[in-house]
Formats: C-alpha cells, sequence, structure tokens
C-alpha cells in the first residue's frame, strides 16, 4: 500500500516536472508549414522565428480571438511563429515570477500595472525604445514609460466612468448628472437619492488606494511629488479628498458603511436597485446590462477642483534575456495597435484597444446600453495614471489600509494620511 | 552476533533501495533543496525577480539584516499576536467538538458508519470552496449563520467585516473543516481502549461521569497529545482560510505569519525577507513542540 502510495506521488512529482518543462507546447503547430512556404514567397530567405507569448488577459473566454489575432499576424508576418500560452489570472503572477527568476521567461509576455512597476525596476524588463508607437495613446503609453524608458506597451485599457441609476434619480425628482457635474454636485443628488427609503444609498466609492489616488487628483493633488523622489500622501489637497470621501459614509451616509453593506458588493448592490451612482470600470457594462431591470446610463465621472479620470491597462512587455527581441516586439507592437487586431477586439467585446485610431473606436459605441457610451472616450481627456514605484503594491496596500480606519471611524482622515505618510516613508525606500 | 545483525541491515537497506531512491530524489529537489536554499536567502534581499544563481546569494548578502528589521518591527508582533488569539479559541473549541464527535461516533449503534463519513467530508473539502461557504454563511445580513442567531433572538455580529470577530469567524470555519480529521485520531484513541477497564470501573460502582474523566481521558491522552501538535503547528500555520475570506483584513485584523510570507514574496518582491519570516516560523514551530514533548511525561498516559 505505501508502495503503491510511493509510487503514486513519484508519479506526480514526474509529471510536475513534464508540467514545468512543458512551456515549450505548440500550440499553433499547424500553421508552420504554410508559412514557411508563404515566407520564401514574400520575404526571400529570412529566416522563421518562433517566439513564446504569455498572457492572462485571454483567460476566460477570448482565447479563441488571441488565436484567431495571431492567425491574421502570421499571414502578415509568415517568418514570425508565436506559441501563445494562456494562463489563468490567478496562477499567472507567482507562476512568471518563478519562471523569470529560473530564466525560462518567455519571450514576451503580459503584466498588470501592480507588477509592471515592480518588473521594470528589477531589470528584467526590455527596452522598447524601437518599436513603433505612432498608432498608440500617448497618455496609454506614458503608463509604461519608467523614467525615460519605455518597458511596455498598453494591450489594452479600461477607464471610470459614473454609472448611474435613471430610475432613482427620477423617483428623488434630481435632474440626471451631465460631464460638468463636481462631487459638491453629487452630494445634493445623492442626499434626496438616500432619502427615497432606509436601504436605499447615493452612491458608493470604495474607500482605496485605487479610488483615493484618483479622487486626490481631482482636488489637485498627488501621492508622490514629481519627480518621485518623496511621498506627499498628508498634503492638504489630498487631505480634502480622503475627507470628501469620508464624509460620505460617516457624516452624510448617504454612502453605506461596512455594517450596512452587510457583506453585499457594490456592484451586487447597484444592481439590486438600491444605489444611485456607481463610479466604477467600463468592464461592469456586460454584468449590469444583464443585471439591472431597471434604466441607466453614464457620464464622465465628476471631479473636485478639476477632472481626473482612472486609467487601467495591461502592459506587454518583452523579456530583457531574450535573443528574439526583434520579434518580439513585432508581435506585440501589431498585437496591440494594428487595426485588423484592434478591431477584433471590438468585435469580440473583450476590452479597448489603446491606439489613436477613431474610426476603429467609433464601432465601439455602437454596443448599447448605456446610451451615452461617448463619455467612455470623453474620459481619455483627463486621464491619470497611477504612480509607478518599485514598491507599488505595498504603497497601495498601506494606504488601502489607513483609509479604511479612517471610513470606519477610528481616526480621522487627516490621521489616516498621515500614518500612511509615516509608514511609506518607514517601509519604501525612492530612488 | 552483533556483526551479523548489522549485515543483515545493510542487505535489507540494499534491497529497499532502488524503492526509496525515486521518492528520496523528490523529497531533495522539491524539500531539502528549497528548505536549505531559503536559509541562504534569508540572508540577503534577493527580490524573487533577478534570476537565482549562486552568485546571487554574495551579491545580495545582508546578513542577518532581515531577521533583525523584522524582529525590531512592530508588525511581527502583531501578527503573532494574532496567531495566538487563533490558537486560544481554535483549540479548545476544535477539542471539545471533535472529542464530542469521538464519543458520539464510538457508540455502536445503526447509522453510525454514514454519520463517521459525513463528519469526514469537510476535512476532504478543498479549503478554497470551504472557505467560499463559509463567506457566505457569515455574510452579516445575508448569511444564514446570523439568520439562524436572529430566530434566537440574538443580533449577530458582522463576523468577516468587523476586527474584533473577523478572527473568530475564521475559527469557526476551522473547526467546523478540522473536527472530523481530529474526530478520528481520537474515536482510534477511544476504540483502543481495554473494554475490561470499563467493566473494572462498573464494578466499583463509578458513574458516567467519573467513569468518563477517570477511565476514558487518561487513556486516551496519547490521541490527544497527537492532536495537540498536529493543531497547535496548523494553527501557525493557518493561510487559504485567511487568505480567501478576509485577505487579511478588515485593517490588518486578521494578518497572520504564513500570509504575510506569501504577501512579502510575491506581492512586495522581497523574498529575502519571506524567507527571513518563515524560518523564524519554524523555529517558534520546532520550540513549541519540543516543549510539548518534554511536558508531555506529565499528562499523557501510555498503556503499558
Amino acid at each position: 500500500m505505501k508502495k503503491a502510495l510511493a509510487t503514486l506521488l513519484i508519479a506526480s512529482m514526474a509529471l510536475g516536472l513534464v508540467a514545468c518543462g512543458g512551456t515549450e507546447t505548440k500550440q499553433q503547430g499547424g500553421n508552420d508549414t504554410p508559412s514557411t512556404e508563404q515566407g520564401v514567397a514574400n520575404k526571400g530567405t529570412e529566416e522563421e522565428v518562433t517566439i513564446t507569448y504569455c498572457n492572462f488577459n485571454a483567460s476566460g473566454g477570448n482565447e479563441e480571438t488571441l488565436n484567431a489575432m495571431y492567425e491574421k499576424f502570421h499571414e502578415e508576418y509568415p517568418n514570425i511563429v508565436v506559441e501563445i500560452e494562456t494562463v489563468a489570472y490567478n496562477d499567472y503572477f507567482t507562476a512568471m515570477q518563478t519562471r523569470v527568476s529560473g530564466g525560462t521567461a518567455p519571450d514576451c509576455y503580459e503584466l498588470n500595472i501592480e507588477n509592471f512597476a515592480a518588473y521594470a525596476s528589477k531589470g528584467v524588463l526590455a527596452d522598447l525604445s524601437n518599436a513603433d508607437t505612432s498608432n498608440f495613446n500617448e497618455t496609454a503609453l506614458s503608463a509604461f514609460n519608467v523614467d525615460g524608458t519605455q518597458y511596455g506597451l498598453p494591450g489594452n485599457f479600461s477607464n471610470v466612468v459614473l454609472i448611474y441609476n435613471k430610475d432613482l434619480f427620477d423617483q428623488a425628482g434630481v435632474d440626471y448628472p451631465t460631464n460638468d457635474w463636481t462631487w459638491n454636485d453629487v452630494q445634493i443628488a445623492a442626499e434626496k437619492i438616500s432619502a427615497l427609503g432606509e436601504d436605499i444609498y447615493g452612491i458608493y466609492a470604495p474607500l482605496t488606494y485605487n479610488e483615493f489616488f484618483k479622487v486626490a487628483a481631482q482636488y489637485g493633488g498627488s501621492l508622490l511629488n514629481e519627480d518621485k523622489t518623496a511621498f506627499t500622501i498628508n498634503s492638504p489637497e489630498n487631505i480634502r479628498a480622503a475627507q470628501m470621501m469620508i464624509d460620505r459614509v460617516l457624516v452624510s451616509n448617504v454612502q453605506p458603511t461596512t455594517e450596512q453593506m452587510g457583506g453585499m458588493g457594490d456592484w451586487d448592490l447597484f444592481q439590486s436597485g438600491r444605489l444611485g451612482m456607481i463610479p466604477t470600470g467600463i468592464w461592469a457594462f456586460n454584468t449590469f446590462t444583464t443585471g439591472c431591470d431597471f434604466e441607466w446610463d453614464i457620464v464622465v465621472e465628476p471631479g473636485g477642483t478639476t477632472k481626473a479620470t482612472h486609467f487601467f491597462s495591461n502592459a506587454l512587455v518583452v523579456n530583457a534575456d531574450s535573443d528574439k527581441k526583434e520579434a518580439a516586439i513585432t508581435w506585440i507592437t501589431w498585437l496591440a495597435s494594428s487595426p485588423e487586431a484592434a478591431q477584433m477586439r471590438i468585435d469580440a467585446g473583450w476590452d479597448l484597444p489603446a491606439i489613436k485610431d477613431e474610426a476603429v473606436l467609433n464601432t465601439y459605441l455602437t454596443v448599447t446600453p448605456p446610451e451615452n457610451k461617448a463619455a467612455v472616450f470623453e474620459s481619455l481627456d483627463s486621464l491619470v495614471v497611477p504612480p509607478v514605484i518599485e514598491d507599488y503594491a505595498m504603497m497601495s496596500d498601506i494606504i488601502t489600509m489607513k483609509l479604511s480606519e479612517a471610513a470606519s471611524g477610528k481616526i480621522s482622515a487627516e490621521e489616516a494620511l498621515n500614518q500612511a505618510q509615516e509608514e511609506c516613508e518607514a517601509a519604501i525606500t525612492l530612488k | 552476533m552483533s556483526k551479523q545483525k548489522k549485515k543483515s541491515g545493510k542487505n535489507k537497506l540494499l534491497q529497499a533501495l532502488p524503492f526509496m531512491i525515486p521518492s528520496f530524489i523528490g523529497m531533495i529537489v522539491f524539500s531539502f533543496f528549497p528548505v536549505v536554499i531559503s536559509i541562504f536567502l534569508s540572508l540577503t534581499d534577493w527580490n524573487g525577480l533577478e534570476k537565482l544563481t549562486v552568485n546571487t546569494i554574495f551579491e545580495h548578502f545582508v546578513g542577518l539584516e532581515n531577521y533583525i528589521k523584522i524582529l525590531s518591527g512592530s508588525e511581527f508582533w502583531r501578527v503573532l499576536g494574532h496567531t495566538l488569539y487563533y490558537i486560544v479559541l481554535y483549540i479548545p473549541l476544535v477539542f471539545v467538538a471533535s472529542m464530542g464527535i469521538a464519543l458520539l461516533l464510538n457508540k455502536k449503534k445503526k447509522g453510525t458508519m454514514v454519520f463517521r463519513v459525513m463528519y469526514y467530508i469537510p476535512v476532504l473539502t478543498s479549503w478554497v470552496a470551504a472557505s467560499l461557504i463559509w463567506k457566505w454563511v457569515l455574510s452579516p445580513k445575508y448569511g444564514i449563520f446570523n439568520q439562524i442567531l436572529a430566530i434566537l433572538g440574538i443580533s449577530g455580529p458582522g463576523w468577516l467585516t468587523s476586527e474584533v470577530w473577523a478572527m473568530p469567524g475564521i475559527v469557526l470555519a476551522s473547526v467546523w473543516k478540522d473536527m472530523g480529521f481530529f474526530g478520528l485520531f481520537l474515536l482510534s484513541g477511544l476504540q483502543a481502549i481495554d473494554p475490561t477497564y470499563y467493566e473494572a470501573a462498573r464494578v466499583d460502582g463509578a458513574n458516567k461521569f467519573v467513569t468518563f474523566f477517570k477511565v476514558t481521558l487518561p487513556l486516551v491522552t496519547p490521541s490527544i497529545f497527537f492532536c495537540l501538535i498536529m493543531a497547535l503547528i496548523n494553527a501557525f500555520q493557518l493561510f487559504p482560510q485567511v487568505q480567501i475570506m478576509t485577505e487579511g483584513g478588515p485593517n490588518g485584523a486578521t494578518q497572520v505569519m504564513v500570509e504575510r510570507i506569501y504577501t512579502y514574496g510575491f506581492s512586495y518582491f522581497k523574498m529575502g525577507y519571506a524567507s527571513a519570516y518563515s524560518w523564524l516560523l519554524f523555529v517558534i514551530i520546532f520550540v513549541l513542540t519540543m516543549i510539548q514533548m518534554r511536558l508531555q511525561n506529565g499528562w499523557v498516559h501510555y498503556e503499558s
């Protein structure tokens, strides 16, 4: 029995070994033969290059879209063969960390913004200054530029808009929000909507790092000074922003406390028809379209003294140790910015390509709800990108923790930001 | 004679070797090597991303800095406090629950087998699934737990959303999941008790209560001892339920050792620091287990 067990264990370990070494598995094997022929025909004697590309974004529904994109790419560049590997988000970053440190990283791969910052500062990413970036949206591009070096290309993008429940606005007799609204207008509307019933709330904006750095920017604040050499977390502008967010919960209570939420998610609260407004990502559209049995629409997110809109993007990067950098750059540039790939991305309803080409982007507008989809693009005029520093994850954890302490009433907004400033200074060394 | 014995022992080892080597290789590659390497890594500021070679350790060598930083900071002690809070709640609860199960299942009645299986099912459930279920069970407004309390006229706490009640919530889930496991060990301990002891007790006129405390409990102490060591080690390695149910929150109230190790290693890219953390955890568990081993003579009765 024990022996049988031991054998089983060994067998499973051997399997593990195979799986670890199995990253070379070809997904696109079928395309090899025709491509070589075409390659000879089109580009003379150019040698065929095989590169590996690893991503998480296609997992859970868009693997076929990605494959279709690759087939199109391969028609255009028959001498480049891409072996695509799609890994689920939850396993992706531990796997990638192991592979990078083990020297078996793919030639090019995808990173989210949190991990991008860490990878870029640790010298494992290649300089992409040679890439043709003419088709890209500049703000998106700048998110992956660290101290003047382009380490990543924006593979996609999404932003945040204010989504509102039209029915609740009608019931409360409040005019629908416009692009010119500020948080003061929101506060007035939220109070009227909250007054509709005990279980109805005006707005929900989570007290987290992600929400905060954007609202701070709307009041002219920021988390770091301009050359990123010092934290400015407890600046007067930031305190004003945090105070506004926390007062909504503790003072006017137009936003529910954690206890009032009762373990419910904010999207669920909106879909249950009990929430007036929610600033959230455009990735909520599909869920809300099927989940809401009331009318809803969007506007550009209101601001404080100025406008600032979230921008989220995943970076496509090239492994610094790769010996096929050129081919890898060709592939990720094409994937992220060619009109063909962009069109396929939009047609599949995957996400938005971070490109300038408005003709392609316009096809996105035709899908409703929301009615006012143009707000998605109007938001692009005031994008803010998260501050890219080496210890990004730690900074964001510290700030989120302090803000939620303030939201529970344990400490004041000012104390929260003072403590966050202190802790970040103690734990993080900026360059 | 001793020579002969030694020789035959050697022969047996030779025979066993081919069977052992494969699993040995697995042990060495997947357990021994990483353990040894992590000692060296704990003396570096390696970030877990740069390619790992022998040189890495020299290039990033920082001596005992990681250990000093951890022990002189407040976080380690706070997190250790959370673990102790968990232990204080978890150990008594899990023992009462699993002893109850063991006593119930020790009766020879119809359907006992079915119940034995039922109580063991949580043990076999993956922590991910179990944590998700418990997250729902403990949801303050919509969870079944608070609804049952409401029927009894008690207004339930915020559980995982409350700094005070989050850890007890995790304890509840852990007790539910582990009681079948420890129950099974205690049951085997109960069944190993010689029935003549009970007969003697009955003849002497002992009632059920006295029999339990004077006969059953002392004779089952070896099983209890084993369970106690296992439970304590498990408690210090508390992780999946925390990671899924609260992610260390709210406001860091359920941050525990392994959760910190994971966060530092894979989220903050401080692999050296995380390695030092895990060696400190090892020392704590090792010392506590040694103390338990020493103390066992005082209360564990092995039937001779």
